[in-house]
């Protein structure tokens, strides 16, 4: 029973969504499993944020290594709930402005667009940034012209990374028009719109064909692996 | 030659890192005080993106998706600020929305920054309005292909979505002629011609400004399901550049610094990728010189 | 020298370095903001069916607005006893504190340190409840409390939501009945039950995915890949040109080879020998020429986020470059115009 229920659930709310997309007269229940997925989806981030102060909890009781960095962790979360929940230091909007909880929640001047601007910003984007660095060094380290395929890959990087900025025009800008298509900028667009685009092209199809195959498998209920184990039994 | 190759070999990555900080931030110094940058010749795949903007009628509605978050940027900020800057200079209506969390702030900052700033007379709910953000994914763009008003019931101002006098009239995703997404992984680009562009029979035309790991995989779907695309930072500066010049006043003056973010950050990109070809190029002889010596040691 | 003095000489050097800057021109890493004051006549409401009512009143608040510096000098040099423009201590302090976490992301690279590690705790903390925040604001109240507490919505958050109709409230009720299920994995006992709402996103997402992967991906690509093996391009003139006609050919040529020579490749039911084996070869050698554009266009997008955060120490921070012009740098832009012009 405890499969089963799932189980019958996923195959309804999936055909619900399949059939919409072919007959109009059920286009309503698309729509609105739609939307109640959309809440679900936003209910959701409070699973994920339950689940971050429980595993946060138990290493600060436990005192495990790093406890001081749970605390952190959670005086941060509890701090930008309560400014941002409670809207402190925004201002009411100007047109309902009797409402207490109208005003705009990430306001200019309030404590939530200052834990966005100060906090949010520079650490999520110096984070992505960093991998700058790495992947320079990666470089450096693993790019070796061993054979034919690798071969490949380093020119069409070599291409792709100088055609790409104003080296390429100082480097073959000065090839006569008959030759044009050598330039490094118009042959980095040729690469992408040719072989990159036939590349890519098959990984989508693939993915296409594996993606329906899997998605059909749960709705007619043979695949069901997403239970856990003996899922599939 | 071997002293130099021995010490290529046990080169240790900070150094690596070092030589990458000052060939980016040595390019920005340079820019950043002298105020000169790259010139930039456009790809069709950028001319395409232009060309959908300037073809629509004054007064349409353009759907922008702010589909990023800050991680992304220092890629797809300079592209946003341009997009806007071309509909607000066109006099299209803006409907802003959000796919990810993040993305009604950055879409606050740049109405702040290129609206509010330079197009003081368009007004919001008339001209332009931030309809912030739904969670859900390719759900809400499923509710959105048949009522966009119940997909996104309100305005980050608090308003009905049923109430803002410039959605008069729009009942489903169709009802723009041109969707526009700024793109930063999942959900963006490609999820928007899955479930969207797909669905509606070619009735949507959309374009994307792209992050670079993006670009190459949206490459396939270019021009036939995406009428054009700003692959990374090299497609931010070459329609930024396209919109600059379609606009530039006729008196000569220089182009607020504002819309040249991307044409400035292509200075420490030449730094950074001739970086990047030197690495390689010293990996690889170190690597062979390590092979002879193996080989020569063998026999 | 040992690690916890390599930290040491690195800190000094960083804390010596800025404050030297903040002694040279107008300093550094300062916030103006420009004081609003607002005031607004609230009518009186009646009471009815969906709103408390509330009596006429005055609701006065002020704002603060960021400015550039450049504002605050001008403001400053017409009068300088004004208050209407002034430093924020509130966002300079974050201005720094973004600085700080800025180059403890950075400091990673040296070596793993408490600094990093507390920007990472920040960020894991601050991102979730950031998240909750918007998910509760964005979607919770309107459609959630819009559709089954919808008086109260309209009486405290959003005054003009249209009343759901009755299938959109029951359609609510299920989905808090979902979302209330999916909450109970947090419980070790009821976590069995949470399958239910993960059955509801499982099948949905199936049911989405079917249609949209067959429509958008698997015919809609195939139809892009089998083009014209001859491509005839006209001139201006309307003549049929020979290169661009060669070369449009010879792309759509390449395309249908190298979609079918990489299709082989993934085919892995069949041995890759004989024809089959040489055509998965020719494909892997098309993967090869992706990997290598994906890889040059990942580098790309990693130095142009790199960029901005240097532009953001060096022009937000330290000062030291104005490309937006935002304020007179006298002392970078002297040294500019020495070592550039």
């Amino acid at each position: 029973m405890r499969r089963l229920i799932p189980m019958w659930i996923a195959i309804i709310a999936g055909f619900a969504m399949l059939f919409s997309a072919f007959f109009p007269v059920t286009e309503f229940f698309g729509e609105t499993f739609g939307e109640i997925f959309s809440v679900v989806a936003a209910i959701a981030y409070v699973l994920g944020a339950g689940s971050l102060a429980k595993i946060n909890l138990a290493k600060i009781s436990r005192r495990d290594q790093g406890w001081g960095y749970s605390a952190i962790t959670l005086f941060c979360f509890a701090a930008t709930l309560f400014v941002g929940l409670g809207k402190i230091g925004v201002p009411p909007n100007a047109q309902f402005a009797a409402l207490p909880w109208s005003g705009e929640k990430n306001a200019e001047g309030s404590a939530f667009a200052w834990i966005y601007e100060y906090g949010l910003v520079p650490i999520t984007s110096t984070m992505f940034a960093l991998l700058a660095f790495y992947v320079a060094s990666a470089a450096f380290r693993a790019f070796r012209a061993k054979n034919l395929e690798a071969i490949l890959l380093l020119s069409t990087a070599f291409i792709v990374l100088l055609g790409r900025t104003f080296a390429g025009v100082v480097l073959t800008g000065w090839f006569p028009d008959w030759a044009s298509g050598l330039r490094l900028e118009n042959l980095s667009v040729y690469i992408m719109q040719v072989f990159n685009t036939a590349g890519n092209r098959a990984i989508i199809i693939g993915i296409a064909l594996g993606v329906t195959a899997t998605s059909l498998r749960i709705l007619l209920g043979v695949d069901r692996s997403w239970m856990g184990s003996g899922g599939n039994s | 030659m071997s002293g130099f190759i021995a010490t290529l070999e046990r080169l240790d990555r900070r150094w690596i890192f070092l030589a990458m900080a000052i060939a980016v931030a040595g390019p920005i110094v340079y820019i950043g005080i002298t105020g000169k940058t790259l010139p930039e010749t456009s790809t069709p795949a950028a001319q395409a993106v232009y060309d959908a903007i300037e073809a629509l009628p004054k007064g349409s509605r353009v759907l922008i998706s702010y589909d990023f978050d800050p991680g992304s940027s220092g890629e797809l900020l300079p592209m946003a600020t341009s997009l806007v800057h071309q509909c607000a200079a066109r006099d299209l209506k803006m409907v802003f929305i959000a796919l990810w969390p993040l993305g009604p702030q950055m879409v606050t900052d740049t109405i702040k920054r290129v609206i509010t700033a330079d197009f003081p007379q368009m007004k919001e709910g008339v001209d332009y309005v931030n309809l912030g953000f739904q969670s859900g994914n390719e759900a809400v763009m499923k509710v959105m292909l048949t009522d966009f008003k119940k997909a996104f019931p309100k305005s980050e101002k608090g308003t009905a979505t049923g109430q803002i006098p410039m959605l008069e009239g729009v009942t489903r995703v169709k009802d723009f002629p041109l969707l526009v997404t700024i793109s930063a992984g999942y959900p963006g680009a490609k999820e928007w011609i899955q479930y969207v562009v797909s669905s509606s029979g070619g009735e949507i035309t959309m374009v994307t400004g792209c992050t670079g790991v993006q670009t190459p995989q949206l490459f396939p779907y270019f021009p036939a399901q995406l009428r054009g695309m700003l692959g990374a930072i090299k497609g931010a500066a070459e329609y930024e550049s396209l919109v600059n010049a379609s606009l530039a006043p006729g008196d000569n003056s220089p182009v607020p610094p504002k819309y040249l973010e991307a044409q400035r950050r292509m200075g420490p990109q030449l730094g950074a990728h001739l970086l990047m070809v030197a690495l390689i190029i010293l990996g690889n002889i170190a690597f062979f010189a390590q092979r002879r010596e193996k080989a020569q040691v063998k026999s | 020298m040992s690690p916890s003095k390599s930290w040491i000489v690195i800190i000094a050097v960083i804390v010596a370095l800025v404050g030297i800057r903040l002694s040279i021109g107008q300093g550094m890493g300062k916030v103006y903001v420009e004081q609003v004051d607002t005031v607004v006549e609230v009518e009186a409401v009646a009471k009815t069916k969906d709103h408390d009512g509330s009596p006429a009143q005055t609701v006065k608040w002020t704002q603060f607005n960021g400015v550039e510096p450049n504002k605050y000098y001008a403001a400053q040099a017409t009068n300088p006893a004004q208050t209407v423009v002034t430093l924020s201590w509130p966002r300079t302090f974050g201005l720094w504190l973004g600085a700080f976490f800025t180059l403890a992301i950075f400091s990673f690279m040296y070596r793993d340190n408490p600094g990093y590690r507390l920007a990472e705790a920040v960020i894991i903390g601050v991102s979730a409840a950031y998240w909750m925040v918007i998910g509760f604001w964005d979607v919770v109240v309107p459609k959630l409390f819009g559709g089954i507490a919808h008086g109260f919505v309209i009486a405290n958050v959003l005054p003009t939501l249209p009343a759901p109709p009755t299938e959109q409230v029951i359609a609510m009720w299920f989905a808090l009945g979902l979302g209330g299920i999916l909450l109970m994995r947090l419980s070790s006992k009821g976590a069995w039950i949470s399958m239910w709402s993960l059955a509801f996103i499982i099948g949905v997402t199936a049911g989405l995915k079917i249609v949209s992967h067959v429509e958008s991906d698997l015919i809609a690509q195939s139809v892009a890949t089998f083009k014209p093996l001859i491509s005839p391009q006209a001139g201006a003139t309307g003549v049929i040109e020979l290169g661009p006609t060669v070369w449009a050919s010879l792309a759509n040529i390449l395309i249908v080879v190298g979609v079918l020579c990489c299709l082989t490749y993934f085919f892995f039911s069949v041995e890759h020998k004989g024809v089959v084996g040489r055509a998965a070869r020719v494909g892997i050698w098309y993967l090869m020429i992706t990997f290598g554009a994906a890889f040059g266009f990942t580098v790309m997008g990693r130095v142009a986020l790199l960029a901005a955060r240097v532009e953001f120490l060096f022009d937000d921070w330290l000062w030291l470059i104005d490309p937006a012009g935002k304020r007179v740098v006298e002392v970078a832009a002297a040294a500019g115009s020495f070592l550039f012009q």
